[in-house]
């Protein structure tokens, strides 16, 4: 008995450390441009870990039974009539509810962190009056330092393009320039069909929709071009639906922003 | 109080057509009916699996060369719908339910074999308007989810003929699911208690408790979705002042749980083969019928979580997040039964069970990334990419089309009468989790990097892992091969199998294989213990 206890607490703590030296080892996720993106890649790893001890624990279980209780030809009969274990039941019913409960409370904090749960009534300075509905999105930033702060962007979203507009300079433009490490804060609205806006390396996404504003903002933290991809689908040409945001220095950012800049039109 | 069914009353079954005649006709033997939806269902597979092969063959390159954009479109959303439509929840519901159920509960028939008969009549026409709705303007194109406006402003009889079918085949989905909560609450021979029921009953019970709540939500909104196309309404329609994120959650309201009705029945017939093959008890009865319930109880509340980077308040997101993530205790309570079942039995190494055991592996898998993606920060980044694809074909392709393998090769002494071949069996579990792993495993990567889902073209970076990825379908394309030629060649020079070939317990093996019509030449044996391997019952045997 003692025995077989020592093989299966070595069998589990060979799962734990395989899994987590897999975790730790083995890098899934792309490049990390954006405040979120290292916030999402702890959640990412953490899950990671706890499903790789489940699911090599589960196979070894499985594989493992398959060997160790196979029928041997010399074998008649049955098996041992065992038709449950209550206080083993109710270990594996509390342990992954545990499990389940911590996972929830923890992405909760991530998702806190990641600025997903800021009141969202976020009033764009340039845009309609303060009682038009906006919904979901990540804001990273309170409405405050929105207004301190503030890179607004207007996206529309079209079959198949996207178009930003800087209220600021007066101008539209089909890439999106942003300076690093500055709050952006974007309104984004669909002229017909629902688009989604997502750059893998920021780790954010965020529908598209039309007759319903959505905002997402975000902090880029490295300079670089990245894709921005449409994530729904939208049409015929939904995978060539693509365009890029280019993260800049700041004297970079401006140089364009002036380059670009159309005078105030005086009436 | 129990009803008993006069052969006599019920129905002319000595009038109907005998021998192979009697699967083209308006059979009313629930046996037959079983069999006309397991056949017509693979059919529709073999049609299925050849659109996912178009689609893996335009993936194989990055440029979209293959076939024009919108064709690619209507390919994928003709896969998706005949998939989960017409081959899995017409299958493990269907198929098996029909056969099953009346044995497992000591019936003669279902409680309405007419009902039952229109339920799977309604299917061949639907499916095949479905596909033949491509050579009128071209087939729906907005994916099995149909979104508004999407939806709206794409080719009107493609996606007016693809809400017919969808309605038309909810309806069959509902008939069967009043006849199934019927038979086995009505139905059971007097004196088998609900507590001593095979767990397939169970599953079917809470299945059907899904189906009924919640397909007609899908039905309603679809005939509203339909007034938005024909008649100009504007209940999503954004232009008219209709709202685009309302169409998702009644559409989830049903779809979600619709993930249920393609897993559920396949843990209750995963619960009958494990304990045969296993040659032990099912662990832990009442817990696994609490956790079905449980299940079906919580997959109601859980649809907003396809809704994440919808407009969603924060909330909402949180909630759903927390409920989602719980379904994993009551699914995992099951896996740790199954796995349970199977310790210090003395398990036969068949087709079937490698099916079943191939299940558990690729079922845990789509399970745990399934809870990551019930999280809402985890979500955000994946959503609509392939990591989302690669999640639920590990669960309906790797969990319930195993099942569905898995209890083909189960049940087929008890239809026929015949034994398959074991080692086509076994050679093709091999090539089927070989190539199923080979073509999903790499797409979670995918969809991690940035490769969004239901795109004809992609960065050319992701071509050598999407080879991989089509490679992988190619093996599960050929993985059928063994099967048919195993099915056909077991009809026709397979050994006699006798009654019970596995010395099961359940009910359906206690009469001759293939069964007479009306399942008993006489009184129903009354199965206590349809899982008491072990025991006294079975040695004196």
């Amino acid at each position: 008995m003692l025995n077989k206890n020592i093989y299966l607490i070595l069998i589990i703590s060979l799962v734990f450390a395989i899994s987590f030296w897999i975790g730790f080892n083995v890098n899934l996720l792309p490049a990390e441009a954006s405040i979120n993106a290292p916030i999402y890649d702890e959640l990412f790893k953490i899950l990671f870990i706890i499903g790789l001890i489940i699911f090599i624990g589960m196979t070894i279980a499985v594989i493992y039974s398959l060997f160790k209780f196979r029928k041997r030809n010399d074998q008649i009969g049955d098996g041992i009539a065992l038709e449950g274990n209550l206080s083993l039941e109710i270990v594996w019913t509390i342990i992954p509810s545990i499990i389940v409960l911590l996972i929830g409370l923890y992405s909760y904090n991530i998702y806190d962190r990641m600025g997903g749960m800021k009141e969202l009534n976020h009033n764009h300075k340039m845009m309609s009056s303060n009682t038009e509905k906006i919904w979901a999105g990540i804001s990273q930033t309170s409405d405050k330092e929105i207004a301190i702060n503030n890179l607004s962007i207007e996206v529309s979203a079209m079959q198949f393009a996207f178009l930003f507009n800087y209220p600021k300079g007066n101008f539209i433009s089909g890439e999106l320039h942003v300076p690093v490490d500055q709050k952006v804060s974007m309104k984004m609205e669909s002229k017909d069909v629902i688009h989604a806006f997502w750059v893998p390396e920021f780790r954010i996404k965020q529908d598209i929709i039309p007759g319903q504003p959505t905002i997402l903002n975000f902090t880029p933290t490295k300079v670089g071009k990245y894709p921005i991809i449409c994530a729904e689908l939208c049409g015929p040409y939904h995978g060539g639906m693509r365009a890029s945001i280019i993260v800049e220095e700041e004297s970079d950012y401006n140089e364009w922003f002036n380059k670009n800049k159309k005078p105030e039109v005086n009436l | 109080m129990t009803i008993s069914i006069d052969p006599q009353k019920t129905n002319n079954k000595s009038l109907q057509p005998k021998g192979w005649l009697r699967y083209f006709s308006f059979s009313l033997d629930h046996k037959v009916i079983g069999i006309q939806y397991l056949v017509c269902g693979f059919l529709f597979y073999l049609i299925g699996g050849t659109l996912a092969s178009a689609i893996r063959i335009e993936l194989a390159s990055p440029m979209s060369d293959f076939m024009p954009r919108d064709v690619y479109n209507q390919v994928l959303t003709l896969h998706g719908t005949i998939m989960i439509f017409l081959w899995i929840v017409p299958v493990v519901n269907g198929a098996f339910g029909n056969y099953l159920i009346p044995f497992y509960v000591g019936a003669r028939d279902m409680a309405f074999p007419r009902l039952n008969a229109v339920a799977f009549w309604l299917i061949p026409p639907s499916g095949l308007m479905l596909v033949a709705s491509y050579f009128v303007e071209g087939a729906a194109q907005a994916g099995w989810t149909a979104y508004p406006p999407l939806s709206i402003t794409t080719p009107q009889s493609g996606q007016i003929i693809w809400i017919l079918s969808v309605l038309l085949l909810g309806g069959s989905s509902i008939f069967g699911g009043i006849n199934f909560i019927a038979t086995i609450i009505k139905l059971r021979r007097p004196g088998l208690k609900l507590m001593q029921l095979p767990m397939y009953c169970w599953a079917m019970l809470g299945t059907s408790l899904l189906v009924v709540l919640s397909t007609p939500v899908l039905a309603g909104t679809l005939i509203l979705l339909s007034f938005d196309i024909v008649a100009n309404t504007g209940f999503f329609n954004p232009v008219l002042g209709g709202n685009v994120v309302v169409y998702q959650h009644l559409f989830w309201f049903y779809s979600h749980p619709a993930v249920y009705i393609m897993v559920l029945p396949a843990f209750g017939l995963v619960s009958e083969i494990l304990p045969v093959h296993a040659r032990k008890p099912l662990f832990g009865y009442t817990t696994m019928v609490f956790s079905i319930m449980g299940i079906v109880v919580l997959g109601l509340v859980v649809w907003a979580h396809h809704m994440f980077t919808s407009g969603t308040p924060p909330w909402m997101r949180l909630f759903f997040t927390i409920a989602t993530a719980f379904i994993a205790v009551p699914t995992g309570i099951k896996f740790f039964n199954w796995v349970a079942t199977l310790w210090g039995g003395k398990i036969s190494i068949n087709s079937a069970m490698l099916f079943s055991c191939g299940f558990i592996i690729n079922f845990v898998f789509g399970g745990i990334t399934g809870v990551a993606l019930a999280q809402v920060p985890f979500d955000i980044h994946v959503h609509d990419t392939y990591f989302v694809v690669a999640h639920f074909h590990y669960i309906v392709y790797g969990g319930t089309v195993f099942i569905i393998f898995s209890s083909i090769y189960h049940w087929f002494p008890k239809v026929t009468g015949k034994l398959f071949n074991e080692k086509l069996g076994i050679s093709h579990f091999i090539i089927t989790f070989i190539g199923f792993n080979l073509c999903f495993a790499p797409q979670h990567w995918l969809g991690l990097n940035g490769m969004p889902r239901r795109v004809a073209e992609y960065d050319p970076q992701f071509q050598f892992v999407n080879q991989i990825s089509s490679l992988g379908a190619l093996l599960m394309a050929i993985s059928t091969i063994p099967f048919l030629i195993n099915v056909f060649l077991s009809l026709r020079n397979g050994k006699d199998a006798g009654d019970n070939p596995w010395n099961a317990l359940t009910p359906e093996w206690l009469t001759s294989s293939p069964p007479p019509v009306e399942n008993w030449e006489g009184e129903a044996p009354l199965v206590e213990e349809p899982y008491g391997y072990g025991k006294e019952i079975f040695e004196q045997k």
